[in-house]
């Protein structure tokens, strides 16, 4: 496929990287020469300087024959002139832009094709927004996915001393579940080696355990790991950027937030923009002031600020001084590997987490969700069973029918969307329903027609094989 | 060792792919029963045997390649190759080492430039594999194996970069390398075949047009007759000759576009082009009246029309002869190897410093000449409309004092071995711009076997060195590229 993307900056640069191993055609477009040939050095893809939202650069840039233009620039405007004119002049199939500002999402009409013809508009900020939103209110998570419209959930979790299932085999997890509910691990990581999940596997304290299960069954499953921890009420974060004001304002109804904000001029717009929450001036990585705004007392440390090293130091200044629980956005993958699970509990890769939905976009076949795992190195997809018994060649088996490449597991299979199913009840008895079933996978559980299939592969490699197992083609004929 | 085992393996592999290609030569061998059978057969096993172990040796030594790597990778294929090119001439004609060694970098390094005399009776086949080895060499032996093998990911970049010529080579034709390969390498293949039956309308037999076209694209400039193209005596081919020539001397890269955009536009972009062309036949106009008026030929006519084939020929630097130029006062030949120094295009299967790096350095000069005038002008060095790097035309200045230094010390070398001033230059030139024959004892109407071992080694290197542009090969014989 024939890929054009505007923008090398951090988004920019890890959908190429992702994409480039893919097979694709890649050309990407940046002003910046410099940044361009550090990225052509170590990518096999064609570069092109200049004002992406131009027509001639577009020209330049192959958009005649593209496939697909992803328009990821620092500037909305930016983006969504590119599409338009990828849409009206050169007339590309698909059009992805990046939209920081919510006001252009507001209005559906505003991103037809009769206006600026976006197909589909990603919000890195929002998406890494979210994710926070759900490690906290998971306190014992170290990454949170939904599947399958939120159906599902996949959450990632380290085993500790005390957690029911801890030091028994897999197997005994039904048998501390109430009777309606399952769930199921995925995957099992030991000091970064993938351990293939079978039913007499022992989970260690310390493992990365993978688990899935229905939404609604997520926090009883949970428990079989570890102690839940406490629910979180006080957050500080360090950093007001785009994301700290995000995060701040979705979640200052709920938790007590203190943000920290080392610009004057910034920290009195946050204070202008965010209701409750309470704004210092100072620096993040400044001891006293943790220590004077009782760093010991918060329940988690927000490192959000766009400086790796700063989100580091202030990330681990905020764990010595008695913080429970630190997250730091960290770009470079290297330190993230380096400094994860010490002083840091998680660091988030903002690149990674924002690319995912996108990605998804862009496989071809019918891959419904994608989501990097491990910064890149594993992956967890849904992918839609089409065709039927004669055209797939998964459908109308059983699970351990299916020549399964080694190292993939299938977690869970939601199918009948159109169906509502009661997953419990208000206060008020009135009872909550969601749409889908959620089937958790056993090896003899048939794949159905339109099945939505969550399966994750411990290497990014085999993801291929999987796209292909799921591929309609005329094979038993 | 095991450093760089991952280039082994490569290597390997590229060996074996080389290797393959000599089944043409053996396959024609057999055909016409040329008594060249043997020969091939021990290079064909000889060769693949050495591709394979060397491959199975380092098999499991995956890793992407690296800067390093590529460099190595570059010059360790150019110099091993002609080794195992040399087989089949070495076996078959039973001439030393050094000499089969030089007759196969001379060709794959597009020279032409021969030790061979009597080619007219040399085995079908063992032409056939001459001239093939201008062909491969030509577009580029690392080219070709990343358009066939799909190993060289994103080091093949770095390779593509260290083998192919000209100053900016960041400009690719589509976005992934291999693709890029492959188009350049069809392009070559296609024009080959149009000029391949030019050459047989123009009234060469099927054998001769073959091996023409085979060192006509490649800019070489060997011939199946010792009289080159004296032998067919044919302004209708001369003509071919001349056409196909100058298509070789400007930008594949062009070439491409022009043919996946079926239009001529791409090359009145190419700032090259324009030039190339108009400075040739400016040369030939001045040239031709100048012998004219010197009284070598009696019309006008005749002295431009040798003057157009012979010309041209140098000026590609691929080194065909239809007269004996040397004869022609000093002025015409010395003119025609200082047009082979610059005339050719970037990306061209030529050599010299190339027609780019030359007009960067021109307009470097005005640049110079234009700020002493006026100090606090600002004036950027285009090319193409595009301002080229600061980064860039250092790079040109360094290359064009290396050019020159390695002519002049390669020539003083020459000289200190007791070759006469004008033979030791000439051949140093005629070597380092790949163009092939010189003046003097290495004229176009003899050949270098005259000259020793010594000397003979030389030129290989020269030619190497001029092939690889200099630095590629320097990089890897610095102590600094060897430390950990």
């Amino acid at each position: 496929m024939k890929v054009i993307i505007l923008g090398a900056g951090q988004v920019g640069a890890s959908v190429a990287e992702g994409l480039v191993s893919e097979e694709n055609d890649i050309t990407i477009v940046d002003s910046n020469g410099a940044r361009l040939a550090q990225l052509q050095d170590r990518l096999d893809l064609r570069t092109v300087v200049g004002d992406a939202a131009t027509p001639s650069v577009l020209r330049q840039a192959g958009a005649e024959d593209a496939d697909m233009i992803i328009a990821v620039t620092q500037s909305d405007q930016s983006n969504l002139v590119a599409c338009k004119l990828a849409h009206s002049v050169f007339n590309v199939p698909t059009r992805i832009a990046r939209l920081r500002s919510p006001d252009f999402l507001d209005n559906a009409s505003l991103l037809s094709e009769d206006n600026f013809a976006v197909d589909f508009a990603l919000c890195p900020e929002q998406v890494i927004t979210d994710y926070i939103r759900r490690l906290i209110e998971f306190p014992e998570a170290l990454q949170v996915l939904n599947f399958a419209r939120r159906r599902v959930s996949l959450v990632a979790v380290r085993a500790y001393e005390g957690g029911l299932l801890v030091g028994k085999p897999i197997k005994d997890m039904r048998s501390f579940l109430p009777p309606d509910m399952d769930g199921r691990i995925a995957a099992i990581f030991r000091r970064d080696q993938a351990v293939f999940p079978e039913g007499d596997t022992v989970i260690e304290a310390g493992d990365e355990v993978f688990l899935l299960a229905a939404a609604e069954h997520i926090r009883p499953v949970l428990r079989q790991l570890r102690r839940m921890a406490t629910p979180v009420r006080r957050i500080m974060i360090a950093g007001g950027g785009n994301i700290g004001i995000r995060v701040a304002k979705t979640l200052e109804k709920r938790y007590e937030i203190k943000l920290i904000e080392g610009r004057k001029e910034r920290a009195e717009l946050l204070a202008g923009e965010l209701d409750e929450t309470l704004i210092l001036l100072g620096d993040g990585t400044d001891e006293e002031l943790l220590e004077q705004e009782n760093i010991a007392e918060m329940d988690i440390f927000l490192a959000l600020t766009n400086d790796d090293e700063d989100n580091i130091m202030s990330g681990s200044l905020a764990k010595r001084l008695g913080c429970k629980r630190v997250v730091a956005l960290i770009n470079r993958r290297a330190y993230a590997e380096m400094i994860e699970g010490g002083p840091i509990d998680i660091g988030i890769s903002p690149a990674q987490v924002s690319i995912g939905t996108l990605l998804a976009h862009v496989r071809h076949g019918d891959v419904a969700e994608v989501h990097s795992l491990r910064r890149g190195a594993a992956e967890a997809l849904e992918i839609v069973a089409h065709g039927d018994a004669k055209t797939s060649k998964v459908i109308g088996k059983r699970i351990d029918q299916i020549d399964w490449p080694h190292g993939v597991t299938v977690a869970a299979l939601v199918r009948n969307f159109d169906q509502a199913v009661v997953i419990g009840q208000t206060d008020d008895w009135t009872a909550i329903t969601r749409h889908g079933e959620v089937v958790i996978a056993h090896h003899d559980t048939v794949i159905q027609a339109d099945d939505h299939v969550i399966v994750f592969c411990t290497r990014k490699k085999l993801v291929k094989k999987v796209e292909k197992l799921f591929q309609v083609g005329f094979h038993f004929l | 060792m095991t450093r760089f085992a991952p280039v082994y393996r490569a290597l390997g592999m590229i060996v074996i792919l080389f290797g393959l290609t000599m089944l043409a030569p053996l396959i024609l061998s057999y055909w016409v029963d040329d008594g060249a059978q043997t020969a091939y057969d021990e290079a064909f096993l000889l060769t693949t045997l050495c591709g394979t172990f060397l491959w199975y040796r380092y098999r499991n030594c995956k890793r992407e390649l690296n800067i390093r790597d590529g460099f190595l990778m570059v010059v360790l294929v150019w110099s091993v190759l002609p080794a195992f090119a040399a087989i089949p001439l070495m076996l078959q004609l039973g001439i030393s080492h050094t000499d089969a060694y030089f007759e196969a970098m001379s060709g794959l390094t597009t020279t032409g430039s021969t030790v061979l005399s009597n080619i007219d009776t040399l085995p079908m086949s063992i032409n056939l594999w001459r001239h093939q080895l201008v062909w491969t060499g030509g577009m580029g032996l690392i080219v070709l194996a990343i358009a066939v093998l799909p190993l060289l990911g994103i080091g093949g970049r770095q390779m593509f970069k260290a083998e192919t010529p000209g100053p900016m080579k960041d400009a690719k034709m589509t976005p992934r390398i291999a693709e890029t390969a492959k188009g350049l390498w069809l392009v070559y293949v296609g024009v080959s075949m149009v000029c391949m039956l030019g050459y047989r309308w123009a009234g060469m037999s099927w054998f001769d047009a073959v091996c023409h076209t085979f060192s006509t694209m490649g800019l070489g400039g060997f011939s199946t007759h010792d009289a080159s193209f004296g032998y067919f005596n044919s302004p209708a081919i001369e003509s071919v000759a001349i056409i196909f020539m100058l298509i070789a001397g400007m930008n594949f890269g062009t070439l491409f576009l022009a043919v996946n955009g079926r239009s001529l536009r791409p090359y009145l972009h190419d700032p090259e082009a324009g030039w190339f062309v108009g400075v040739t036949l400016v040369s030939i106009m001045i040239v031709a009246i100048y012998i004219w008026k010197d009284g070598v030929y009696p019309d006008l006519d005749t002295a431009l029309r040798h003057t157009a084939f012979n010309l041209v020929s140098i000026a590609t630097t691929t080194g065909y002869a239809s007269v004996d130029y040397a004869l022609w006062p000093i002025f015409a030949p010395l003119w025609m190897l200082f047009l082979s120094s610059f005339a050719t295009s970037a990306g061209s299967t030529g050599g010299g410093i190339k027609m780019m790096r030359a007009l960067l350095l021109y307009k470097q000069v005005y640049r110079e000449l234009l700020r002493a005038m006026h100090p606090s002008a600002v004036y950027n060095v285009r090319m193409g409309g595009q301002v080229a790097p600061q980064s860039v035309l250092f790079a040109v200045l360094a290359f064009a004092f290396m050019y020159m230094v390695s002519i002049a010390a390669l020539t003083l070398l020459m000289v200190f071995t007791g070759l006469d001033i004008i033979s030791a230059f000439t051949a140093i030139v005629a070597s380092v711009n790949n163009t092939g024959p010189g003046l003097g004892v290495v004229g176009p109407s003899t050949t270098y076997a005259i000259l020793e071992d010594f000397q003979t080694w030389i030129c290989i290197f020269a030619m190497l060195l001029g092939r690889l542009e200099i630095f590629t090969l320097l990089v890897v014989l610095t102590p600094a590229f060897w430390r950990k």
